[in-house]
């Protein structure tokens, strides 16, 4: 194969690892979006806490001596989800909850102050400076000829990979086959009827922030370990662009949340190799106004019919 | 009481673990190592006094919330002036604060002058914002693209064409006015919440390009040495350039830094004034009711044949005309500007002065201006707490007063039954 096109190949490998992040991510948009119509805004922060917790963990584990690398990931990501789905729950039900069913706008304004909140509340709590962690998990595997380029995929890509698969499956498992997952369905499909039948709607909307959380978690413990530095500031992205994702597969829909997820990763790590890598956001956003212009429903998304 | 005990367990143990591992431990570098370190005995008692504070809030809200009904609530409106006195009393109002606003500054320290120039443009981008958010029920999240369109058109026009403030402010204004109006048009059709997000994606764009942009706006580096605005051609600096005059030149008086200054805050009060009076105008014409007519209900204005594009993307073009106009003047003041100045948080702050004001209420964004900028200055140690409070501000305010601190008045006439 040429230079360009092994250059290329480790361009998408990059963008798809990006990608799977991005998707779990987004599944917290969509979700929340499918059951209450809002944009929860301040679901980057919950990532980003998620981050934080992560690296508490790591560290602290390390400093007591617990060397297994499957017991600091595991145990990193459990304390991850746990915080951060409370901090989704709490944020739910302390935010969110109180303006159910009022103008569209106010909801709105409150998850962009509650970002702002949590965004101030890590940087006074933490510091506002680069944290870097020296990598966890090094080398891969590398093929190619190493004559003209070697593409190379480092075991924490694979992890990542491995990782969003399982939990990609369970979620899936989860709302297609449990009874709470059937609830959630119900839930998006008609709120009012679905009270009618005897489920209590508030428990499954804050489940439904709890599990986005989660996976917020999830891609935040991931991504922290991928790039190796974080700051309070890396949830206002990270959040910009799973929106995308979840805007570009569909909003409201699931496995859209996935493919765009997955796009996304991919056009922006091929527009970092042909451009300057600081035109990669101006990429995504322009994506997202294109999206929003030419098929608002997204590519899987259903056409939202507005009743009076 | 037994039945509020499960609940406020609940509450207490959801505290504890919001605050535990984020504020309870702290995260350091050191080296290239990352260390962990707990917090001090101080901050752990901050925490438990927040779970045993919540625990105890939860177990006794019933009791609360009853006893905070029999409260009487105070009757605050007998305090206040009969209508028509106030009605008569309004014109001279406004007169005195008119005239108080331009001969308040002879008075005062420079500092504060330059302080109350900052508060002017923040009211002045209040106001435009406040068109779109208020009136129209449009959430601009990238506002601060406009201001900074106006910004570094009156940078670099004056910069490599050396064109003067004057000439540049109404050039900035339609400039704003004409991104707002290319972004406006095909984005205004969507919903309301996919509008926040496109603005604020359009916000960024601006600012990365500015800041990639390098051999035009300088990149990060800004530009600087941008000239400061001439009273009819005379300079305020202190030695005249050629073929021009300064103004203590003209008139024969002595050279003083200061009034560069007063004539900025001047220039901010003349243009505030005018901003106000034409929102105002603009607000009582048939295209003003439009706005709040759409804001109100879509669908409705629809069938009474308004054409809803039309009417967002008039909201949305003067509100980012105003921003030109507050952005040039900003350019002007500061002399220097960079993307630095034109971030996300700057649009959040000018949507919190909006917000905390009462959306649609001019006298309420312009006393948030205020507050907002005031506030800040006048306790330094707040300043470090004043992004957390701005967002704590902005959920407060939408659970307990949506309508904002001063919320806008519509005229309307009561049948007094006596």
């Amino acid at each position: 194969m040429t230079e360009t096109s092994l250059y290329i190949l480790q361009q998408l490998i990059n963008g798809l690892t990006i990608g799977s992040t991005y998707a779990l991510i987004a599944i917290g948009y969509t979700m929340v979006y499918g059951i209450i119509g809002m944009i929860n805004f301040a679901h980057g922060e919950v990532y980003m806490i998620g981050t934080y917790t992560a690296f508490i963990t790591i560290v602290g584990l390390l400093t007591m001596g617990v060397g297994s690398l499957p017991i600091i990931l595991l145990l990193a990501l459990i304390t991850a989800i746990i915080i951060s789905s409370t901090y989704g729950y709490a944020i739910e039900r302390v935010a969110y909850r109180p303006l159910r069913g009022g103008p569209r706008l106010i909801p709105l304004i409150t998850a962009i102050g509650m970002s702002i909140f949590l965004q101030n509340y890590i940087r006074l709590a933490q510091g506002s400076r680069d944290l870097a962690m020296p990598a966890l998990i090094s080398g891969g595997i590398e093929f190619g000829d190493p004559a003209v380029f070697e593409v190379s995929i480092s075991w924490m890509q694979l992890i990542i990979w491995g990782i969003t698969l399982i939990s990609m499956t369970s979620l899936a498992m989860f709302i297609s086959r449990s009874r709470l997952g059937r609830a959630c369905r119900a839930c998006a499909q008609d709120r009012g009827m679905t009270n009618l039948l005897g489920i209590d709607t508030n428990r499954i909307i804050a489940l439904t922030f709890v599990i986005g959380a989660a996976l917020a978690a999830v891609a935040g413990v991931l991504l922290g370990l991928y790039y190796g530095i974080i700051n309070p500031y890396i949830g206002f992205m990270a959040g910009l662009k799973a929106f995308t994702a979840a805007v570009l597969g569909g909003i409201g829909s699931i496995p859209g949340a996935m493919l765009g997820g997955l796009i996304l990763g991919v056009t922006e790590a091929l527009t970092a190799a042909f451009f300057p890598s600081e035109y990669k956001d101006v990429v995504a956003f322009s994506l997202l106004v294109l999206i929003l212009l030419f098929r608002p429903t997204g590519l899987l998304g259903k056409p939202e019919v507005e009743k009076v | 009481m037994q039945r509020a005990l499960f609940p406020a367990l609940f509450a207490a143990g959801v505290t504890f673990l919001l605050t535990c591992l984020v504020i309870g431990v702290r995260l350091e570098q050191v080296g290239a190592e990352l260390t962990v370190t707990g917090a001090d005995a101080d901050t752990w008692g901050w925490i438990a006094f927040a779970v045993i504070g919540v625990f105890l809030f939860q177990l006794f809200q019933t009791p609360l919330s009853r006893l905070k009904q029999r409260l009487p609530t105070p009757d605050v409106t007998g305090l206040l002036p009969d209508t028509q006195l106030r009605n008569r009393l309004k014109p001279w109002l406004i007169s005195l604060i008119v005239v108080g606003l331009f001969v308040w500054p002879f008075m005062v320290s420079r500092g504060a002058v330059d302080l109350a120039t900052l508060t002017l443009i923040y009211v002045m981008l209040g106001l435009g914002l406040n068109i779109v958010v208020g009136f129209a029920g449009l959430l601009d999240l990238g506002y601060v693209a406009f201001y900074a369109v106006g910004a570094y058109t009156y940078a670099l026009l004056s910069e490599y064409y050396g064109l003067s403030f004057w000439v540049c402010l109404p050039i900035a204004g339609l400039l704003a006015a004409t991104f707002g109006c290319i972004l406006g048009f095909p984005v205004l059709r969507l919903r309301g919440d996919y509008l926040a997000i496109v603005t604020l994606g359009f916000g960024e764009i601006i600012r990365i390009l500015l800041n990639n942009w390098t051999n035009v706006t300088g990149g990060p580096n800004g530009i600087g040495g941008i000239d400061k605005p001439s009273l009819f051609g005379l300079e305020f600096s202190r030695r005249a350039s050629e073929d021009s005059q300064t103004f203590h030149q003209f008139f024969g008086i002595d050279y003083d830094s200061s009034h560069k200054v007063i004539f900025l805050y001047l220039v901010a009060v003349v243009l505030v004034l005018l901003t106000v009076y034409v929102i105002n105008r603009v607000q009582r014409m048939p295209i003003g009711r439009a706005w709040e007519a759409l804001r109100e209900d879509d669908i409705a204005c629809r069938s009474l044949g308004l054409n809803p594009t039309v009417i967002k993307l008039s909201a949305f073009t003067m509100g980012a005309s105003f921003a030109g106009f507050a952005g040039c003047f900003f350019a002007a003041r500061q002399g220097f500007i960079s993307p630095e100045s034109f971030t996300f948080i700057e649009s959040a702050i000018i949507l919190a002065i909006v917000v905390l004001g009462g959306m649609g209420s001019q006298l309420g964004v312009i006393m948030a201006a205020i507050a907002m900028t005031i506030l800040p200055e006048l306790a330094r140690e707040f300043q470090e707490y004043r992004m957390l409070m701005f967002g704590g501000v902005m959920v407060l305010m939408m659970l307990w007063r949506p309508q904002g601190l001063l919320p806008m008045k519509r005229p309307h006439l009561e049948l007094k039954t006596s």
